[in-house]
């Protein structure tokens, strides 16, 4: 509400995909994370040939089918129930992970809880002791992929930056992310650090470098 | 003649010991062999590890815990290797405890261990986890440019596998997304028991088509069981 006051929407998460959609070229082989990234396939004009690789063993996955055409043995990785596209492939999972680890995915879009200035990614705990430990793919892709872009929120519900000079969580890889998009602007990782390549209308460029918890740079 | 079939749950679970490293494919109930594991809590063997991708789902309040879970629950795992503990689910709140020791690794790791094993590579790098908590205590060398981890293969004792067709020379065909974790984890157990939808003559599966030949099978249970429930 208060951001709305200060003349600027912050997208929301199907704008943050949309967003990230946009920027995916035809031919690529990509992987989408669980969240938000999944929501991108959705904003890929079917015209555009993109593989969409699914790490429990998919390669040309496609849209959630009609109620009367659900096949209960086709499932995405977070075990919604998905399409083949003519031309998919069904593999194992050390196949399926050998496209990942072997360099052969374009692009993979992951969630996150942190990125660096460096382009260190952390998206899997919130501290080296949790019970809970939800590493699944996220290693793999994070290291495997050609270039690695997250979608995230730009700041914790509480307001707490994601985008830091250094992570606080534990790494899921070190100088992994390439691009971010988050609901206030899409940001490259660079050797210099951010450089900001894009934010919501209204917003400028002091106001998102105050939310940021790493120096940012102009395009 | 090689029959490989055997004709009761009993005669599939016969002599799996206390202290096995039990092998658990399936992505969401997809591949998973739900009724081998119900065989498996009623055959009684205790301190197990479990190789399995998910440690269990999260609680939801009125459903039941699925099989995997109630296995932990009654305290007959020692360890689980996964990709995913839960901190809302069971396996989490024995972890929490200190009564069930989790290893909890990258899921590329987890698959490539389990193909390494079945392929006798008994060790190899990668530079998955390097940099990160799960690299403590590993090797790490640098190869081409990045540093790797040194990751060792992982044999199980048993995998129970869930096939959609298997002839009796035990080659088997899996549906869709039901291949997931079946035909490495049918390489790498000793002794490998699968159960099948569909039982078909010798002969019958295209030879192009078979996914996991038969030398890596040792019993086989035919069981219709019906298409995957999934938990949403």
């Amino acid at each position: 509400m208060n951001e709305t006051r200060q003349g600027f929407g912050p997208l929301t998460r199907t704008g943050m995909a949309a967003r990230a959609a946009q920027d995916v070229p035809e031919g690529w082989y990509v992987n989408l994370g669980i969240g938000i990234p999944t929501l991108i396939a959705d904003y890929i004009p079917p015209e555009r040939e993109v593989v969409v690789h699914s790490e429990n063993g998919i390669l040309g996955m496609g849209p959630a089918p009609p109620p009367h055409q659900q096949n209960p043995w086709l499932v995405n990785a977070s075990t919604q129930r998905v399409s083949l596209r003519p031309g998919g492939a069904f593999v194992h999972h050390a196949d399926s992970f050998a496209m990942v680890r072997g360099g052969h995915i374009d692009l993979c879009v992951l969630g996150g809880f942190q990125v660096a200035e460096n382009g260190d990614l952390a998206n899997w705990a919130h501290s080296p002791t949790e019970t809970g430990r939800q590493i699944g793919g996220a290693m793999d892709l994070a290291v495997g992929a050609k270039r690695v872009w997250v979608v995230m929120e730009h700041t914790t519900k509480d307001g707490a930056a994601r985008l830091l000079r250094r992570c606080s969580y534990p790494l899921t890889a070190a100088g992994c992310v390439s691009r971010v998009y988050t609901n206030l602007a899409v940001l490259e990782v660079t050797p210099k650090g951010f450089v900001v390549l894009d934010m919501v209308p209204g917003l400028d460029f002091a106001d998102l470098q105050a939310r940021t918890g790493a120096e940012l740079h102009r395009a | 003649m090689i029959d490989k079939f055997v004709r009761s749950m009993a005669e599939a679970m016969a002599g799996i010991p206390d202290g096995a490293t039990v092998m658990m494919p399936g992505f969401g109930e997809v591949g998973a062999p739900n009724a081998l594991l119900e065989g498996l809590i009623e055959q009684g063997a205790t301190d197990l590890t479990l190789v399995i991708n998910s440690a269990g789902r999260m609680r939801v309040p009125g459903k039941p815990p699925n099989a995997v879970a109630r296995l932990i629950d009654q305290g007959r795992v020692r360890k689980v290797i996964t990709s995913f503990v839960r901190a809302n689910s069971v396996a989490g709140d024995w972890v929490r405890d200190g009564r069930l020791q989790a290893e909890v690794i990258p899921q590329g790791t987890l698959a490539e261990r389990i193909r390494a094993a079945g392929a006798g590579i008994p060790a190899f790098f990668t530079p998955t986890g390097a940099g990160t908590l799960i690299a403590e205590g590993k090797e790490v060398r640098e190869y081409q440019g990045r540093p790797c981890i040194l990751e060792e293969a992982l044999p199980g004792d048993v995998a129970l596998i869930e096939a959609w067709m298997a002839d009796r020379w035990g080659n088997l065909t899996y549906r869709e997304t039901g291949q997931n974790f079946n035909p490495i984890m049918a390489m790498a157990a000793k002794l490998t028991i699968v159960q099948t939808h569909n039982a078909v003559d010798l002969g019958m599966l295209p030879a192009n088509a078979i996914h996991t030949p038969g030398i890596y099978v040792n019993r086989v249970l035919h069981l219709p069981v019906g298409d995957p429930v999934l938990p949403r």
